[in-house]
């Protein structure tokens, strides 16, 4: 067990490589109920989400998700969310657990609009079932059609019995659902799972599983890629970054950074050897020093040591030849394109 | 577990002497810490290690670790099948999985390390202190 965020996690129940495989391959279930839940309710929550997010939430449909960012006036990132629209009154923010009461803060600082902010953390388990088996695993359980959710949607109904938010949504570059419910009903749901998917070779994933899937898939980690001196920009992630949606908190500055141009921006590596650069090592071209890893490890499913690191924007380009310099030595890596792994559609 | 003609270190390395060899690796409860090991760096033949020195490093998919060598000595052998299947360390530690054997310079110098019992207890106080 690992202390994270104040929750005894485990990293790992039969092995990182094994439950990263049943992933990929089968399915595997996260149990990241540490996850944190923000609710904004009221007439003007859609104003207050606009104001402190950089994604355009006014496209959301009732039941819709977006990945977004959770703004400091600088532009940079409080914290990456996922906002789920439950209603035009009601939106339903997913956090990480570290920040979870700094997001609720921040959020409640800057309301000044006709909205309440809850920060109800404590009132959801969630389960993530992820893999290619996790549809047909989690139908067994529900009366809802899972087949009718999209990606990025979500629907009410029950599980085991349960009433619960199940919405496709994850953090493992797979399919997959990600379940909400009354945290008194975790251990009969996260048994009743395991039990069913076992035959299946469904197994329970932890921490280390979790961290190798979403860095395989190119996914951003905050203290990682992304804190309070990233821009969205800087992380690759102009795609949730909208500026043109109306005033929210940063825009003044993320536009004049996307006029100015970027000094430095997220790539994604591959080591040419055998060894394998992880966070915080230094990046270097002819022994220079140009960066930093923020996320590197196995690659498990592509048989391949990755990372992601920030990087000069003119000593990013693909195929880029760099160093990372693991234990004093420079050892030869490759900046290659993002995401690493893409699933088989 | 442990086998009682090893000696075992407090960093969880384990040797194994016969007459003026000795085969080192990492203990079950080390492979057990580390998880899956995907990669062995390991010292040339003929490189001199004094007790204590690093030896090479063991990479985990979760973590890098130095391994100490517990003797004073010449390589004079490495594990080269880990180099295609680094597993055999979370597999056989005791056995398959041993990382480099030395020509030692002194004999007598493992008997200041732990036999089995000593370090079982070592252990079972370690996992104590993990579940406290």
């Amino acid at each position: 067990m690992v202390n994270f965020g104040g929750w005894d996690m485990p990293l790992e129940y039969s092995g990182i490589l094994a439950e990263h495989e049943a992933v990929r391959t089968r399915a595997g279930i996260f149990d990241v109920s540490h996850m944190g839940e923000i609710e904004i309710l009221g007439a003007q929550s859609l104003d207050l989400v606009q104001h402190v997010t950089c994604n355009d939430a006014r496209h959301l449909a009732d039941r819709q998700i977006q990945y977004s960012g959770l703004m400091t006036p600088a532009g940079t990132f409080v914290d990456d969310l996922l906002v789920h629209r439950i209603s035009p009154t009601h939106y339903f923010l997913c956090v990480n657990a570290s920040n979870q009461d700094g997001d609720f803060d921040h959020i409640a600082a800057h309301n000044n609009f006709d909205a309440r902010v809850q920060n109800n953390g404590d009132d959801y388990s969630l389960l993530a079932i992820q893999g290619p088996k996790a549809e047909a695993l989690l139908q067994g359980f529900t009366d809802i059609a899972l087949s009718g959710i999209r990606y990025y949607h979500l629907a009410f109904g029950k599980v085991d019995g349960v009433s619960a938010m199940i919405a496709r949504t994850g953090y493992t570059g797979e399919d997959g659902f990600e379940i909400y419910f009354d945290p008194e009903y975790s251990e009969q749901i996260w048994t009743n799972l395991l039990r069913a998917g076992a035959p299946e070779g469904i197994i329970p994933c932890g921490l280390g599983a979790r961290n190798t899937l979403r860095l395989e898939a190119g996914m951003c980690l905050y203290g990682h890629e992304i804190d309070e001196t990233t821009t969205p920009w800087e992380a690759g992630l102009g795609w949730i970054c909208k500026v043109d949606k109306g005033d929210f908190l940063g825009r003044e500055i993320l536009v004049k950074q996307k006029a100015e141009g970027l000094a430095r921006k997220l790539v994604g590596f591959e080591m040419l050897d055998k060894r394998i650069g992880r966070d915080g090592y230094p990046v270097a071209i002819a022994g220079a020093e140009i960066g930093r890893v923020t996320s590197g490890g196995p690659a498990p499913f592509l048989k391949k040591n990755i990372g992601m690191a920030y990087v000069p924007l003119n000593q990013s380009a693909l195929d880029t030849e760099i160093e990372i310099i693991i234990r004093e030595t420079p050892v030869p890596a490759r900046i290659v394109a993002m995401p690493f792994y893409k699933r088989p559609k | 577990m442990y086998p009682a003609d090893f000696r075992y270190s407090k960093d969880h390395e384990w040797i194994k002497t016969e007459g003026d060899t000795g085969t080192i690796g990492i203990t079950d409860y080390a492979q057990n810490e580390l998880g899956d090991v995907v990669f062995v760096e390991l010292p040339k033949i003929g490189a001199q290690l004094k007790a204590g020195q690093t030896l090479g490093s063991i990479e985990s998919v979760k973590a890098v670790s130095e391994v100490f060598s517990p003797a004073t000595g010449e390589v004079v052998a490495t594990n080269e099948a880990l180099a295609n299947s680094p597993e055999k360390i979370n597999q056989e530690p005791h056995t398959s999985g041993w990382l480099i054997r030395l020509k030692l310079a002194d004999k007598n110098e493992t008997s200041a390390l732990m036999d089995s019992a000593a370090y079982e207890t070592y252990v079972a106080e370690k996992a104590k202190e993990h579940s406290a």
